[in-house]
């Protein structure tokens, strides 16, 4: 009866269940210490929202990339050097108009474009977001700080298959002639997402 | 599974937990536990899948009260043991304590023989199917009927690649339901689009 030992154990903390794994993985020979230290860096200073805030931008910016972009995500971001893992096959671009508003969220568990729009934020892992704002859209974001009027459609997108979204927002007044450069520090990653509007 | 992290449409949770520019992650060990479980997606230990499908696994009580790392931490550990890279006991030595896992794994399954290919503006309906192992058709979608909005490339049919299940890649769909269908008059009016796999769809005529 081997689980026998388990009845009366305590949970080990969860700090310790990462050590126990990191040691085991280490004493196999699978360098655990160096993949966590490029794993870092990928985390810190490659998946950023700037990456998207970039094609948002050109976007706005270029209409033929727009085009491009609207027909094939992942080609048309390929064009400004950025990639995408490899079970991230298809990068379908959400647009925003002044009467539709686009959200994306996973509701099985927190899939993003994350080397495009950056690693998803700690509340778009959470139970509340993942269960509630399929069902009350309007009410989540109004929540969360974005009051959409009556009249605007909502288009929510559950992130449920390979395929990665991401919301292009509405370019906003008053920034003609701006450099792609200057329009790309306008654009957040909650933008992206969805959860807001600039 | 009609599992706990099924969460889509379940009722009850409180406000979302927004703040400006929030964080991914919060202590260290969650860094590395997704660096973790990436290598050994990487070294071909277990792919992307499995990985959902243990954590889909988890006890419910486990599930709920876990933080999104614990979750991945629990999926990474009880794959590892499945798969014969380390034993629990070595795990539980090292931790110095109980090593929680997730419970084990129902069979899979390939994909669906009668597929039809859609096209943008077909009718469809997901099918009523009561899945026991791993799949991606989140529970509110079950039985409704939506549109097809466009089609995405073939991947690996979750059902059978959480599984080790042979199948054929498949193409998914982006269906657009209305959120009144889905949950009639107990939802915000919206168009919900869900990536569907081919195989839970059928022609509405």
């Amino acid at each position: 009866m081997p689980d026998q030992s388990h009845v009366h154990q305590t949970t080990a903390a969860v700090e310790k269940r990462v050590d126990a794994i990191h040691a085991a993985f280490d004493e196999r020979g699978m360098k655990p210490g160096e993949f966590v230290e490029e794993f870092k860096h990928l985390a810190e200073e490659q998946w950023v929202p700037e990456n998207g805030a970039r094609v948002v931008a050109k976007a706005w910016a270029d209409p033929a990339f727009k085009q491009r972009l609207m027909a094939n995500g992942r080609d048309a971001v390929a064009e400004l050097g950025l990639t995408m893992p490899a079970h991230h096959r298809h990068l379908v671009v959400l647009e925003n108009t002044p009467t539709v508003h686009n959200v994306i969220c996973c509701t099985l568990c927190s899939c993003t474009a994350f080397s495009i729009i950056g690693l998803p934020p700690d509340w778009y892992k959470d139970l509340e977001y993942r269960a509630r704002v399929v069902r009350q859209s309007r009410t989540v974001l109004r929540e969360m700080g974005l009051d959409l009027p009556p009249e605007m459609e909502i288009r929510v997108w559950d992130t449920t298959a390979d395929t990665r979204y991401m919301v292009l927002p509405v370019r906003p007044a008053g920034t003609d002639g701006w450099s792609e450069e200057r329009l790309a520090k306008l654009v957040t990653k909650d933008s992206m997402i969805g959860v807001a509007r600039l | 599974m009609d599992g706990m992290h099924d969460l889509g449409g379940r009722q009850g949770f409180g406000r979302v937990r927004y703040s400006l520019k929030a964080q991914t992650f919060h202590e260290p060990w969650e860094k590395r536990v997704n660096a973790l479980y990436s290598l050994a997606v990487k070294l071909g230990i277990f792919n992307m899948d499995e990985y959902r499908h243990a954590i889909e696994r988890m006890e419910p009580r486990h599930y709920l009260s876990a933080s999104y790392y614990e979750r991945s931490l629990t999926s990474l550990a009880t794959l590892c043991v499945e798969k014969g890279i380390v034993t629990r006991e070595e795990l539980e030595r090292r931790a110095g304590g109980a090593f929680p896992l997730a419970s084990s794994s129902a069979p899979g399954r390939p994909n669906v023989a009668a597929r039809e290919r859609f096209k943008p503006g077909d009718r469809v309906r997901v099918r009523n199917d009561h899945v026991p192992g791993h799949v991606r058709m989140p529970g509110y979608i079950r039985g409704k009927t939506g549109i097809v909005v466009s089609e995405s490339p073939a991947y690996p049919f979750p059902d059978a690649h959480a599984h080790g299940v042979k199948a054929e890649d498949e193409p998914t769909y982006d269906v657009r339901f209305c959120a009144e269908e889905l949950w009639p008059n107990a939802a915000d009016p919206a168009f919900v689009h869900v990536g569907v796999f081919q195989s839970y769809l059928e022609r509405v005529a």
